[in-house]
């Protein structure tokens, strides 16, 4: 529904400026132009996501992942407390967020909705999130990526040198959001406990 | 430096599936076509979403919103440009893709605006997505500060991207 709204939107404020603009011309064009354009993207697109898909099933298979969530299990242990109680809770908090650090974001899904799931069973209230729920969705939201293979694949679509030269940066600009945003969870959990 | 993570990776990736007795070359095959079918769910939207997105842009509209938001994102350090893209990125991943694909034409995949857009894109996630799906299957109404804790970080992000994309 939201992209209904979103793209009726898009096209209705289009129409709207032109009037005032005079640009209906290029206007006119352009929404052809786009479509075509989305088409080559995509193509250009195709082959270096399917080679990391191709890549993201050998670190699945081999147990890599795996290894990776068991490495990952005591930091995890530490931020979230229903971990500490619950076993399951902490091996889907910790698959969900390997899987999004390695980019397989169809297996990261179903296991954060599992971790949910598994986080409402230990509370009298099903319906409210607790401190531990609220942690969870920040650092799902935050995107911690080893490789952001769509972002690069975009880059390489449109004839990037180097498109896989972004990564110090977005790991940099990963490690400082998620940061902020646990601390800003731990802020607003005391802010609430204070009023 | 850079330049070999990614042929590291990919190396490491098959030797130790290898040394397992897995079948590298299968999985390989099974994955790409995972890909393609990511890719062909992602098709549809981005024909749908970049034309409108290049209506915006030629009508002169998405030029006056960046130019509206230009005093808020100067302040932030962050180059007004990308506004439609921060903006989009915690409501929708393929219009986000659609947004950052156009930014990327017009001012050049490799210009400091090009080169923040895709850190950007990167580095962030869709908040608002990945809150309704995890919540809304667990059946959880009151999300108390989760939302703004995660829109903080985004905007953290979003600052972040514009800072490294100088830096590195």
């Amino acid at each position: 529904m939201a992209l209904s709204i979103l793209w009726t939107a898009m096209v209705a404020i289009s129409l709207l400026f032109s009037f005032f603009a005079g640009t209906a011309d290029a206007m006119s064009s352009a929404v052809l132009e786009g479509a075509a354009e989305a088409v080559a993207t995509a193509v250009s697109m195709t082959g270096p996501v399917c080679l990391w898909c191709g890549i993201c099933s050998l670190l699945d298979a081999s147990g890599v992942s795996a290894k990776l969530s068991r490495i990952l299990a005591p930091v995890l242990k530490r931020i979230f407390p229903e971990a500490r109680k619950d076993t399951h809770v902490l091996q889907s908090i910790s698959g969900c967020v390997t899987a999004n650090f390695l980019g397989l974001g169809n297996a990261a899904t179903p296991l954060g909705i599992q971790a949910v799931k598994r986080m409402t069973a230990l509370q009298k209230d099903s319906s409210v999130a607790s401190d531990g729920m609220c942690r969870f969705i920040v650092l799902c939201t935050a995107s911690i990526q080893l490789i952001p293979s769509t972002a690069a694949a975009l880059r390489s679509s449109m004839g990037c040198a180097a498109p896989f030269d972004i990564l110090p940066a977005v790991w940099v600009s990963s490690i400082v959001s998620v940061s902020v945003g646990l601390g800003v969870s731990t802020l607003l959990a005391r802010l609430e406990k204070t009023s | 430096m850079s330049s070999y993570i990614i042929p590291l990776i990919i190396t490491a990736a098959a030797c130790y599936s290898l040394k397992k007795r897995l079948d590298v070359y299968s999985l390989l095959t099974c994955g790409a076509e995972d890909g393609l079918k990511i890719m062909l769910r992602i098709l549809p939207n981005l024909i749908i979403l970049l034309s409108g997105v290049y209506m915006l842009r030629a009508s002169g509209a998405l030029d006056m919103i960046t130019t509206l938001l230009t005093p808020a994102f100067r302040f932030l350090g962050i180059p007004p440009e990308t506004a439609p893209l921060v903006l989009i990125r915690p409501l929708s991943g393929s219009a986000a893709l659609a947004v950052a694909a156009d930014i990327m034409r017009t001012y050049g995949v490799d210009s400091q605006i090009g080169r923040t857009a895709a850190i950007m894109l990167g580095s962030t996630e869709t908040t608002f997505y990945t809150i309704a799906v995890y919540f809304g299957a667990a059946g959880v109404k009151k999300t108390r500060w989760a939302v703004p804790a995660a829109l903080a970080a985004d905007l953290t992000g979003f600052v972040m991207a514009a800072v490294t994309a100088r830096l590195f």
